[in-house]
């Protein structure tokens, strides 16, 4: 065999190496599909004419605005149930950001005796299961914090303390990207060091604050666990824990149509806050697309 | 400013840190503590119900002793063997599903990473009970879900009961969460190396069996760690789609001995085990990735 053919099975070889994948396509559409297609029939059903969840009777907006006991609209409880998810959540990101914020700055850069402990204790949660954090919480509410009623109020703290470690790790992955050069210029130019996080630091962590925002609202509106183990029955339902409570018993597919609100109020919150991170950086100076914000934000998800 | 001694300069972090730090000490240290002293405490013998003791000194371990007997040759032994068995078999089959969808997202996408990305992310943007709701409906007797498996000869109940479903419930619960690291991990290999290895003489096969698996291993330690841990503490999952005695878990345990029973002291120490299993994965975890860091950097 000469040089010239010893080359040409080389080159075949790699070009056999490198031919599209046949099997792994498929595999990739197939999962698409069984991990999206039972959500979208779950929709499709909450416009059933018929009271079933499962046969198909045409389609009407009855289990949303039309049955005048029984719809979203009209049915009290599973207003209430929406009105707590969202309360609950806008009041855990209102306390949750300043808190985790200021954690997180404040953990990266000390260095000294107790951080060592002190990171431990910030990364903790992340491990936790939601079990273990949802039944402490109880026992510690009934027995020790008394004074802090089950309902909203533990709910509320509950959804606080398991996110906040969320924002941490948000907030410190952008800390780790900016580095210290910007506040360092800025003291140098006579800041103090309280203006230089003020006016330099803040400012260059708005992405990270507002990717918080996304994922502090929708881990609090998905939130199952914590909220039933310390919800006191009907007025403190969230949706989730109304879920929970109505799908194996016979109902109609109003419950259908509460977990596609549910599903709609956490994809407009990702969409606004994809906007409002291409808003930013459009005034910070960037010249990015819309689109590649999108591409950012997914990646960065992984 | 440089001149300042550094203890000064941490002085300020570590007071922006305290009331953070605060807040976890109090709702997330203390309620903890809150569940050994429930566990190793007394029951109120009027109202059943629990009488915490917190004083260390005096805890009393009757109920604890209790519990581990029932782990070791009781009752309980069925419940934690079937939990351990249901989560590996899940994650086993989480990987089967997962790693070629990540090897996929990674290697192949090519320009529709970014659609295939969003789709894969999608489902963290729908809410758990929500799956779980779609897949409640799909199974039952006269669901679409049913109807289709009948066709392919697979006519049975599926809710109710039967451990396939509790665990593929699981699968699809938690699946994406291991895409995620995996893709992580695999995005960022480099696949020179691969080319070399084939350029070696190696087949497709072992290429990917010495070199593409080997170099995925952080992702895959991640990826098992961030599926076992939530599977570990689920009961909601089994509660849907099984609701019965034959598929229950450790965390429907304590579910049940917390919200529904009289036994909190039973509940709490069963949290305590459950914590343990969790620190001992984690702990594994730990260890895995400093010796890797350590083989990187030797």
């Amino acid at each position: 065999m000469n040089l010239r053919q010893t080359i040409r099975h080389a080159a075949a070889d790699r070009v056999a190496a490198h031919r599209r994948p046949r099997v792994l396509p498929v595999l990739m559409w197939a999962y698409v599909v069984w991990s999206l297609v039972p959500v979208a029939i779950a929709v499709l059903f909450s416009f059933n004419d018929g009271r079933s969840r499962t046969v198909w009777q045409g389609f009407s907006l009855r289990w949303w605005t039309g049955d005048p006991n029984a719809s979203l609209l009209h049915d009290e409880s599973l207003r209430t149930a929406t009105i707590n998810s969202l309360v609950l959540a806008a009041l855990t990101i209102i306390i949750t950001l300043p808190l985790g914020t200021a954690l997180a700055v404040g953990t990266y850069r000390w260095r000294s005796r107790g951080s060592t402990s002190a990171n431990s204790l910030v990364t903790a949660p992340v491990i936790t299961p939601e079990l273990v954090v949802g039944a402490s919480l109880l026992l510690v509410f009934t027995h020790l914090y008394a004074m802090i009623p089950l309902g909203l109020p533990a709910q509320l703290l509950g959804h606080i303390t398991f996110n906040l470690s969320a924002v941490v790790v948000t907030i410190r992955a952008r800390l780790a990207m900016i580095g210290g050069s910007y506040e360092e210029a800025a003291r140098d130019l006579g800041a103090s060091r309280m203006q230089a996080v003020r006016f330099v630091l803040l400012p260059l962590l708005q992405p990270a604050i507002v990717a918080s925002v996304v994922i502090v609202f929708a881990t609090s509106i998905d939130d199952f666990v914590i909220s039933s183990f310390l919800s006191t029955g009907a007025a403190s339902e969230t949706v989730p824990v109304r879920i929970y409570g109505a799908v194996r018993s016979a109902s109609s597919p109003s419950l259908n149509a509460l977990a596609t609100l549910l599903v709609l109020i956490s994809i407009t919150a990702l969409f606004l806050g994809i906007v409002a991170l291409w808003a930013i950086r459009r005034r910070q100076g960037e010249n990015v697309s819309l689109r590649t914000v999108l591409a950012e934000v997914t990646q960065a998800d992984a | 400013m440089n001149a300042q001694p550094i203890t000064h300069r941490d002085r300020v972090w570590r007071v922006i840190a305290t009331p953070g730090i605060a807040w976890l000490v109090a709702l997330f240290v203390v309620p903890f503590y809150a569940v050994a002293c429930v566990a190793f405490g007394r029951i109120d013998p009027i109202f059943r119900s629990a009488a915490p003791e917190w004083n260390p000194l005096a805890w009393d371990a009757t109920t604890a002793v209790g519990v581990l007997g029932d782990i070791s040759n009781g009752p309980l032994r069925g419940v934690l063997l079937r939990t351990v068995v249901f989560v590996v078999v899940a994650v086993l089959i989480s990987f089967i599903i997962g790693y070629p969808v990540a090897y996929y997202l990674a290697r192949h996408a090519g320009r529709r990473r970014t659609l295939l990305l969003a789709l894969v992310v999608l489902p963290f943007w729908v809410s758990y009970l929500m799956r779980m709701l779609a897949w409640v409906n799909l199974l039952q007797p006269d669901g679409f879900g049913s109807r289709a498996l009948r066709l392919i000869g697979l006519d049975r109940v599926w809710l109710d009961g039967s451990a396939t479903t509790v665990v593929l419930g699981l699968v699809y619960g938690y699946v994406p969460f291991l895409i995620l690291p995996l893709y992580a991990t695999l995005e960022r290999i480099d696949w020179r190396l691969v080319d070399a290895a084939r350029d070696l003489g190696a087949s497709s096969r072992q290429a990917f069996w010495r070199v593409t698996l080997p170099l995925s291993k952080p992702g895959i330690a991640a990826g098992a760690l961030l599926l076992a841990l939530p599977m570990l503490g689920d009961y909601y999952t089994n509660d849907l789609l099984s609701r019965s005695p034959n598929t229950e878990m450790l965390g429907n345990q304590i579910d049940f001995f917390l919200n529904a029973g009289t036994q909190p002291q039973r509940g709490a120490t069963l949290v305590l085990v459950l914590a343990l299993m969790l620190a001992v994965g984690a702990s594994w975890y730990v260890r895995s990735v400093v010796r890797q860091v350590a083989e990187a950097t030797r």
